[in-house]
């Protein structure tokens, strides 16, 4: 195994099968948009995704963002009294959620949350040939299965993040003015001058809504395409978190470089 | 699980969505307050703008009548052109001036309208003749050091 063209070999392999998956996630993506209107017909498989992805992830996607509400009211008040500043505590916490925090952190959980059942959902349906069974019984998988699942993950997202960001700015007022006493018409008047509805929030659920493609993209992608083993579908929900996180992570610098390059 | 209780709660879930983006979008961000429906515009030329920023605030006594538009560069006379975008509900006199400020020592800049005594109003695309630049701290702190200098020899 020492034969240098080995390695060349395997490094190409490697790279062409990266590729391959690439151009077949994207072929996949055309197929789901392709039938995604079966399963908007037959609302009540999408009204259920979002049942699952979205209303099973409130309690988690609520708690976390109170607690990251809280600690930024905790951080930003120590940083903030040395200069005298602790006013601007509102607008701190309501624009590190609403730009950043808010999409990017809910976008993880979800990913972890629900992302990582979609993929087990199918890739147990595939262990046990029920993809297989439909398509012998003339059901398109890909309608019934899988695209209720990718808009439900689609739909739920932006709201999820909208309710993280809100619990957060909760939080941040919770520690700042109830358990602080920063004053609170300063809070809530230094935050509204600070946080503009188009480039701030709006940006923000624009940041969400891509989130929330391309986790649930991800997620039903490595779930049809698993291998049909119990280690294939454990593998594939891992590959889903980690694909999930570094894709949210690089799609957020690229979305933000090119939303905030800091002209205003 | 029973179709009503799923369309229920999925009800639910959706209204406490759009429920947190209309609280985050009216009382965290300004779309109740600084949203202006009806604008014009009006330009004011400046030697010097300092760190004035677009979408910063147009203020008159202390009111945010506007937000500032465009801000350019007049390559014939020199000087910084801003373009400010001002709330159609307020006119302000042709004389009116136009000036740097900032907010507190170390806070935003901002345009600050001082209304004139003139009959006739600014009409929209017109532009402000009456400006005052930004105050530029190391040029305040040459002045005052040269004054110093000054004071000293004379009591020499």
């Amino acid at each position: 195994m020492l034969n240098p063209l080995s390695w060349v070999r395997r490094i190409g392999h490697a790279a062409v099968d990266r590729i391959w998956r690439l151009g077949f996630a994207t072929r996949f993506f055309w197929a789901i948009l392709c039938y995604s209107g079966a399963s908007f017909r037959r609302l009540h498989l999408t009204i259920r995704e979002i049942y699952f992805s979205g209303v099973l992830s409130l309690s988690i996607i609520t708690i976390s963002g109170l607690f990251v509400g809280l600690v930024l009211g905790l951080q930003g008040y120590e940083t903030l009294q040395r200069y005298g500043s602790t006013e601007a505590l509102g607008i701190l916490v309501a624009l590190s959620l609403t730009r950043e925090l808010g999409p990017v952190v809910a976008g993880l959980l979800f990913a972890s949350r629900a992302g990582s059942s979609i993929t087990a959902e199918i890739g147990l349906m595939k262990a046990t040939e029920q993809l297989k069974a439909m398509d012998m019984m003339a059901v398109n998988p890909i309608a019934r299965v899988v695209a209720p699942r990718f808009w439900g993950g689609v739909i739920a997202m932006p709201l999820l993040a909208a309710m993280f960001s809100a619990m957060g700015v909760l939080g941040g007022w919770l520690v700042g003015v109830v358990l602080i006493g920063v004053d609170d018409g300063a809070f809530w008047s230094q935050m509204q001058a600070g946080v503009d509805f188009r480039y701030d929030i709006w940006n923000g659920v624009v940041k969400s809504i891509v989130f929330g493609i391309a986790v649930s993209l991800i997620a039903v992608f490595e779930g049809y395409d698993s291998e049909p083993t119990a280690e294939g579908v454990s593998r594939a929900i891992t590959r889903t978190v980690v694909t999930s996180a570094l894709s949210i992570l690089a799609l957020d610098f690229i979305l933000t470089s090119f939303m905030f390059r800091g002209t205003s | 699980m029973n179709r009503t209780v799923l369309d229920l709660w999925v009800g639910f879930f959706v209204t406490l969505g759009v429920l947190a983006l209309m609280f985050l979008s009216v009382k965290v961000g300004n779309l109740s307050s600084g949203h202006l429906s009806e604008t014009y515009v009006v330009h004011a030329k400046f030697d010097n703008i300092g760190g004035l920023k677009v979408r910063g605030p147009v203020k008159s006594a202390g009111v945010v009548v506007g937000r500032i538009a465009e801000i350019g560069f007049d390559p014939v006379s020199f000087e910084a052109v801003v373009t400010m975008k001002l709330d159609g509900r307020y006119h302000f006199p042709k004389d009116t001036f136009a000036s740097i400020l900032t907010a507190g020592l170390l806070g935003e800049q901002y345009v600050g309208l001082d209304a004139g005594g003139s009959d006739k109003m600014l009409d929209a695309g017109e532009t402000i003749t009456k400006t005052q630049s930004a105050v530029v701290l190391e040029k305040l702190i040459s002045q005052f050091l040269f004054s110093k200098a000054a004071d000293g020899q004379d009591a020499k």
